[in-house]
């Protein structure tokens, strides 16, 4: 494995996308980085702008109105990046599935690397969820 | 050839090494503080080295040359006057006439460099961030420049950095008069605000504006800028430790004494960082023009006196 690989593996940035979820996925996100959970301690920090992220954590349904802005958010991701779909909305459109502002769950809008299912999933899912995402770019790299 | 080798060594390489390390303090702290564990010893390292492996994104619309070259700036400024000031630990004496003034416009670069990066990445974002930054520049300079020159006076109105090294050797360091005191406490929170960090980190609020001026950096250019901060969490604490504690001696038991004051110092500042909300840009302005001018003008007076 790349010495570029190893280092995103160690100090993964992540940048958070709400794409019109009910925000429970989103403050579980936040409890990963309290004291409880911490994830500092794996160098994750929440990043502010989307060109400092390595991974870009997608939550909600992906409506109509947010599928350009999806789209748009992973063409500014520098790349080496990966995708992090949380959320049963994210992954399947969850309750929304019959609703005609929902065309597509996410992966068919951006490639999805992880999926963590849950409605909404509890952090220790979430910090699972990453990782088997570290073991999936150990190994295919 | 000496002059390159005593560049990249002290000025790049020790100073990069104590700079990480201290960020990595920093951060340790920080997640003490809020009874978490926090990151290990070399995450700094790690996020330096993912964010050099990483594509390096040039917005539409921004200058690209400013854009590319701010970040280089910055740094080069950081390492020449850290490599200045090691030269009063390796050789003292071997410093030049008036390296303080050379020091002091030397430092107010990388602020240069964060506006010049800011206003080049065409972000109404970053240009809000490039202004604040530029009007805390203009209110934190000055009480800097008149701590500084309390040092000055003590050491009998000389501008060279080992003349008041010599002073403080034979008079004890000048923290420990009034004026001193004083002095330092005005110079240890113009460094905090020199560093952008909380309460004044105001043109970064990550909450309001993002990143600010760094918004639109990507992988190198961020690299750069993060080393360039970390760097000066070394090299600002060194000056003041230089200015009014005696200055780093590493020989017997002064290298125990020297580091004591170095982390002493950083912890300060994570302490001030962790326990002070964010303040406005006007109050920032108002509160160095105001009150901490006052002490300034008075530590100058009383030194001038001679206490």
């Amino acid at each position: 494995m790349s010495i570029k690989l190893k280092a995103l593996l160690k100090s993964p940035w992540v940048f958070h996308l709400s794409t019109g979820s009910c925000n429970n996925c989103d403050i579980e996100i936040l409890d990963c980085l309290t004291p409880r959970f911490d994830v500092e301690r794996f160098g994750m920090l929440l990043a502010g702008s989307i060109r400092h992220a390595d991974v870009l954590l997608v939550t909600g349904s992906g409506n109509r109105k947010c599928i350009p802005r999806i789209k748009k958010l992973y063409e500014q991701v520098p790349k080496p990046c990966v995708v992090v779909a949380i959320g049963e909305c994210s992954l399947s459109r969850g309750m929304f599935i019959d609703s005609y502002n929902c065309p597509v769950p996410v992966d068919k809008i951006i490639p999805v690397d992880v999926y963590i299912p849950g409605c909404p999933p509890k952090p220790e899912a979430i910090i699972a969820g990453v990782v088997k995402l570290i073991e999936k770019v150990k190994n295919k790299k | 050839m000496k002059y390159i080798f005593y560049l990249i060594v002290y000025g790049f390489a020790l100073t990069a090494a104590i700079g990480l390390f201290a960020s990595w303090i920093d951060r340790k702290v920080t997640a003490r503080v809020q009874y978490r564990v926090g990151p290990p010893i070399l995450q700094p390292l790690f996020d330096i080295v993912k964010l050099l492996g990483k594509e390096n994104l040039i917005p539409k619309g921004a200058s690209r040359f400013v854009f590319l070259a701010a970040p280089v700036v910055g740094l080069a400024s950081v390492i020449l006057v850290s490599a200045l000031l090691w030269l009063n630990v390796t050789k003292p004496g071997a410093s030049f006439l008036a390296d303080i003034i050379v020091i002091v416009y030397l430092l107010v670069i990388p602020s240069l460099s964060i506006m010049m990066g800011g206003f080049a990445s065409a972000n109404p974002f970053a240009s809000l961030g490039a202004s604040r930054e530029m009007k805390l520049i203009l209110s934190y300079e000055l009480p800097f420049v008149l701590a500084i020159l309390v040092a000055v006076i003590k050491a009998g109105f000389s501008l060279r950095l080992g003349d008041i090294l010599v002073y403080q050797a034979h008079n004890g360091a000048i923290a420990t008069n009034v004026s001193g005191v004083l002095a330092l406490v005005v110079a240890m929170i113009c460094v905090q605000a020199k560093l952008g960090l909380v309460p004044f980190d105001i043109a970064e609020a990550e909450t309001e504006i993002m990143a600010g001026p760094l918004i639109e950096y990507s992988g190198p250019g961020l690299a750069l800028y993060r080393l360039m901060k970390n760097m000066l969490l070394f090299t600002l604490p060194f000056f003041v430790i230089i200015l009014f504690m005696g200055g780093l001696k590493f020989d017997g038991i002064n290298i125990l004494y020297s580091t004591l004051k170095y982390i002493g110092l950083v912890a300060l500042i994570t302490v001030i960082r962790n326990t002070n909300p964010r303040v406005r840009i006007d109050h920032a302005v108002r509160f160095f023009w105001g009150p901490l001018m006052m002490i300034a003008i008075i530590a100058v007076v009383l030194a001038l006196k001679g206490l």
